[in-house]
């Protein structure tokens, strides 16, 4: 009994031992990164992994001059996990910041963490508009460093009016991702004069839209989608196999080199908008999407391209803080001042720390590009909307003071 | 001292070198700790299914996810059980998986073997279908978060140590509960059914019964650990009620040994384990994880529990086989 | 909603359903033949589409992916059979060997960086890789060889979970092996056109898939009506016992339909992949909707996977368009309905 009771104490001990804090070495920058590695999600994971440390292994594994110890965490997709995770990095590993997570939702679960931890979190992909918006007095010690939803869809909103579209359909995900995107379209949209006839919300995960294509308005002029993961390739061949001609139109997810690689030719000619595209016909973006491919053997994704400018940014701000880390507040109002050409063009931040960049309305074409041998699919910039901010051109506190862009705002006015 | 009580003796002491270990460790190990203990619960109320009265369930998901939706539910849209109340969700969360578990033990009950399987595969998909698409209820995709927090009466629950304090009491309670119930009377008839249905038929024991009732004390624990599990995490998502955390649930109970409720949460500390400390150290866990599944269920079919049940066979077996050598070697001459 | 909503919508249900019968039937014989829930089939069909794909990208034929995706998985399915789940003589050494082999990759990898790389070059660190492995694993098999497995045989439950063991290794492995990139199976031009009728048009993939559904269905019934085989296999699904007693060697009956079902699951995956994708995750989406099929029509019964797997494609189909938020639960409420009313399916046989 004796011996049993020892030997389970040691254990129990051992169990807790293994969890002592690392060693702190001089002039290091400890990163934790999380990224879902195993799961549904792991390929998006992958890509902003490859991004980042892309950037680092180009600079000698050094940022701003500090050695760079890189943690990287599996989170799994789940945002529970994620929390687990983000503390073991900060209360274990002992990081000077977060970076990651993919969903929404997680980046939601992340930021409190990171408030109630007083440590740096750095949305490097999660999207949600209210984590830079209303929500963000709860959130002081993040800065975000991607794009908030709705950034690239009132521009999106203003071009379809331009070229003439008076009704449109939306087909999106039936999530927050979807609603944010859908109601930055349709208020830009439906200010300059188009209506939004019908809103369809097929599930998130939805490959087989058969029951959804045939409810689609026959008298629309055009069709906006917003597909996430495996969906936009499915969508979209089975629209145009269903005989549906007229144009389409993309959230930023539904065409971006993620999924573009893996989609068919009856998407060519098909309009969305993001804050990067890899056919962005600029030097720094070529040799960008060169050494990524050369390395990785796929097109850089905006997950690719995002983290590799998070990398970028951190370098430029440590290089500022005199090459080493302060305080998560120095390092924020550090940041915030900064004006970076990046690979994605311009990037400096707003007041409520989320990135103004260009918006590129990109059409899919193919054809050869950066010198690669094959015809391939490409989201071709056709219009470049300057230093767009997430408020667009309402003004912050005009824009702050509506609510959050959901399923029901704004209201479908002319749905019947 | 019998082994009876030994292993009372020693589960004691494990869970007394818990309580005193765990908060010495760091946030990480308090928080991993909550967690599984959070889904022991769900674990071990499967046990009474699985373990005691021979029903393998693949739908225990579903009385954790009501618990667990229904307490997100009521503290985002009506701010209830975030303070002192939080004490009249408990009871409230256990009478909601129970009252699910009576509804869909009348459909499930009168199955046997692959058959309650299946059936009970296919009301944790309803469940998971209105978690998923309700969405004016549930949020659909995006979940519930609990915009409150944590309940705070008094002793602030935001704070990990605390709520481990109160996931360790309602795990440890959970424990002693289900304990006394497979000692009582009617566990003992439980485990008779499990043996011989027929017999406790011929008997005169109302066997459906008894299952039913067996079905909805499981149901009302899962509740219970649903109601916990929404605050540990903070957020709930179709994610809670989805087949693969059925599937964890029977598996982890199987990994720690079916019939001994604390297999249960040894399955489950082994599996959070895996999950979610092995996988900060090496990429390949799910390796791993599958691996100890196949493995356990070869060698180890009562689980680890049942280890040294399964040494003193093997030793039984070694020395009969000696035993056997000797008296034919002369023989051979 | 007129009149062509309703058409478009059933010929939509229905070419669905028809996928979902190669999925359902496989898992429904698995089921019939040696009562086991199959955990893995969901795996079956998503590794179907990434062989196809593997086959594409080689070969550039998307006719000859089809039969080897489907042979392939057959492979797999009849290896986990023989091996795992109905292991007999010396295929439990060779199970063993492939465990101690398994149990000695993860050791060498937890060793890591530990061991230094003792034989120079790429070949040589292969070449070391392959060494510590093989000795690793020798005494690991010896062990194994002494405790021995019990036997899963007769213990169905225990047969599920293993089942369930062997997804989650698929799932890892698929991603390892294939990357979780959302890929694409592209048909052959002519399938991608639509006819147009009556004003309505008609994809001519979903055509294909009822017509592909239509035939392997007529054949497989031809083959359980007609041959001695068939008649063996019904004769194992109606009662085992009675089976082996008059002579019939149900063992061979077992691998050989569980052969077929993992056969049929990945030919499933090769032609829905078209049509789903295939992506990480695809394996434990089509697991529960299977199941759907299988309990609605009957376990073991082919015409009561046919007609599950209508009434699973139209009440999707028309779950997903007419109540949206019930979506889900008009597929599975129904299943529920059944199985209390009739735990066999509306045609299984008891």
């Amino acid at each position: 009994m004796a011996r049993k009771l020892q030997s389970i104490l040691m254990g129990a001990a051992v169990a807790v031992g293994l969890a002592v804090p690392a060693v702190a070495q001089e002039n290091e920058l400890r990163i934790g990164y999380l990224a879902p590695l195993t799961g549904g999600l792991a390929q998006t994971g992958i890509d902003m992994r490859d991004g980042f440390l892309l950037y680092l292994e180009q600079h000698g594994n050094k940022l701003g001059g500090m050695n760079v110890k890189f943690i990287l965490e599996d989170e799994q997709g789940k945002g529970d996990v994620a929390v687990t995770k983000a503390k073991k990095l900060v209360l274990q590993d002992k990081v000077h910041m977060l970076i990651g997570g993919v969903l929404a939702s997680t980046g939601y679960a992340l930021a409190p963490v990171s408030t109630e931890l007083k440590t740096l979190y750095i949305p490097s992909i999660p999207a949600a508009d209210d984590l830079t918006q209303r929500q963000l007095p709860q959130f002081p010690y993040l800065i975000r460093t991607s794009w908030s939803s709705s950034q690239p869809h009132h521009p999106l909103g203003q071009y379809a009016c331009d070229q003439g579209y008076k009704k449109i359909v939306t087909i999106a995900a039936d999530y927050a991702f979807g609603y944010e995107v859908v109601g930055g379209f349709q208020k830009t949209f439906e200010d300059c004069g188009g209506k939004i006839v019908q809103k369809i919300w097929p599930p998130l995960g939805t490959k087989d839209f058969g029951p959804y294509i045939p409810t689609i308005k026959a008298d629309a002029d055009a069709v906006l989608s917003l597909m996430v993961a495996a969906m936009p390739a499915q969508f979209i061949k089975q629209l145009r196999s269903a005989g549906y001609k007229k144009p389409v139109l993309g959230g930023g997810t539904s065409y971006d080199e993620f999924v573009l690689p893996f989609m068919g030719d009856e998407t060519i000619g098909d309009v969305s908008a993001l804050h990067y595209s890899a056919a962005l016909d600029t030097p720094k973006n070529q040799e960008f999407v060169k050494a990524y491919r050369a390395k990785f053997g796929k097109v850089p994704s905006y997950y690719s391209e995002n983290n590799y400018t998070t990398a970028q940014l951190i370098d430029e701000t440590i290089k500022k803080l005199g090459g080493k880390f302060t305080t998560p507040e120095e390092f924020i109002k550090t940041m915030q001042a900064i004006k970076l050409d990046a690979v994605r063009g311009p990037i400096s931040f707003d007041e409520n720390r989320n990135p103004i960049q260009n918006i590129y309305i990109k059409k899919v074409e193919k054809k050869k590009m950066f010198g690669y041998d094959k015809d391939e699919l490409w989201n071709t910039v056709i219009k470049t909307y300057p230093n767009v901010s997430q408020f667009w051109t309402y003004g912050r506190e005009k824009f702050l003071a509506q609510p959050v862009y959901d399923k029901n705002f704004p209201p479908c006015k002319f749905c019947e | 001292m019998s082994t009876q009580n030994l292993k009372i003796a020693i589960v004691i002491v494990c869970l007394l070198a818990l309580l005193v270990l765990v908060p010495m460790g760091n946030s990480f190990v308090v928080l991993l700790a909550t967690r599984a203990m959070a889904f022991a619960i769900l674990a071990m109320s499967l046990d009474i299914l699985l373990g005691f009265t021979g029903l393998a369930s693949l739908g225990q998901a579903a009385y954790f996810g009501v618990g667990a939706y229904l307490t997100a539910y009521l503290a985002n849209y009506y701010g209830f059980g975030l303070k002192w109340d939080f004490w009249l969700m408990i009871p409230i969360g256990m009478a909601v998986g129970g009252a699910l578990a009576a509804l869909f033990g009348l459909f499930a009950i009168r199955a046997t073997g692959t058959y309650f399987l299946m059936i009970t595969l296919a009301l944790g998909q309803c469940v998971w279908g209105l978690a998923y698409r309700w969405n004016s209820v549930t949020g659909g995709d995006n979940g519930i978060t609990l915009k409150g927090g944590r309940p705070q009466f008094g002793i602030d629950l935001t704070n990990d140590i605390n709520f481990f304090y109160l996931t360790f009491a309602f795990f440890a309670a959970t424990l002693f509960a289900l304990y006394v119930l497979i000692r009582s009377p009617f566990g003992k008839s439980l485990l008779g059914i499990r043996e011989r249905e027929l017999r406790m038929r011929i008997l005169g024991y109302n066997v459906w019964l008894h299952k039913y009732i067996a079905f909805i004390i499981a149901g009302a624990f899962g509740g219970l650990s649903g109601v916990i599990w929404a605050h540990a995490n903070g957020i709930v998502t179709p994610e809670t009620v989805v087949l693969t955390t059925s599937v964890d649930a029977l598996l982890m109970t199987v990994l720690g040994g079916a019939g001994t409720l604390v297999g249960g949460a040894i399955g489950s500390a082994i599996v959070f384990g895996l999950r979610e400390y092995v996988s900060t150290l090496v990429p390949w866990w799910q390796y791993v994880l599958g691996g100890v599944y196949v493995l356990t269920i070869l060698y180890l079919p009562s689980g680890l529990m049942g280890i040294p049940e399964r040494v003193r066979q093997w030793r039984n077996s070694q020395k009969k086989r000696e035993t056997t050598k000797m008296t034919t070697a002369p023989s051979s001459h | 909603m007129n009149t062509q909503f309703w058409v478009v919508q059933a010929f939509n249900g229905v070419s669905y359903g028809a996928l979902l019968f190669l999925v359902g039937a496989g898992l429904s014989l698995i089921f019939g033949v040696m009562r086991i829930v199959n955990l893995s089939h969901g795996s079956y069909f998503l590794l179907g589409g990434y062989v196809a794909l593997s086959v594409i990208w080689i070969t550039g034929s998307w006719a000859l992916s089809i039969p080897i995706a489907v042979i392939a998985i057959a492979l797999v399915g009849l290896v986990m059979e023989r091996l795992f789940l109905r292991p007999e003589g010396r295929a439990k050494n060779i199970r063993d060997a492939l465990i101690a082999l398994g149990i000695a990759l993860i050791i060498r990898l937890s060793l890591g960086r530990l061991l230094p790389q003792m034989i120079p070059g790429q070949i040589g660190n292969i070449v070391q890789v392959t060494l510590v492995v093989a000795i690793i694993a020798v005494p690991i098999y010896l062990v194994l060889q002494r405790i021995s497995a019990v036997a899963i045989e007769a213990d169905t439950l225990r047969q599920v979970l293993m089942t369930v063991g062997f997804a989650f290794l698929f799932q890892q492995a698929a991603l390892d092996l294939w990357s979780g990139n959302p890929f694409d199976i592209s048909p052959p031009p002519a399938l991608t056109q639509s006819v147009s009728l009556g004003g309505m048009s008609f994809p001519l993939y979903r055509l294909f898939m009822i017509v592909g559904a239509l035939v392997i269905g007529i054949l497989l019934w031809l083959a359980m009506e007609k041959t001695r085989m068939g008649a063996m296999v019904r004769a194992t699904v109606d009662d085992a016992q009675m089976a082996r007693g008059v002579g019939i060697d149900t063992n061979k009956i077992s691998m050989f339909i569980f052969a077929l079902g993992a056969g049929m699951a990945a030919l499933g995956g090769v032609i829905g992949g078209a049509f789903l994708g295939v992506y990480p995750g695809l394996d434990f989406e089509m697991l529960p909707i299977a199941f759907a099929v299988v309990i609605i029509g009957g376990m073991g019964s082919l015409g009561g996977a046919a007609i599950g797997a209508l009434l699973v494609g139209l009440a999707d189909n028309f779950g997903k368009a007419l109540f949206p938020e019930l979506a889900y639960f008009t597929l599975y409420a129904p299943m529920v309905l059944i199985l209390a009313l009739k735990p066999t399916g509306l045609f299984g046989r008891d």
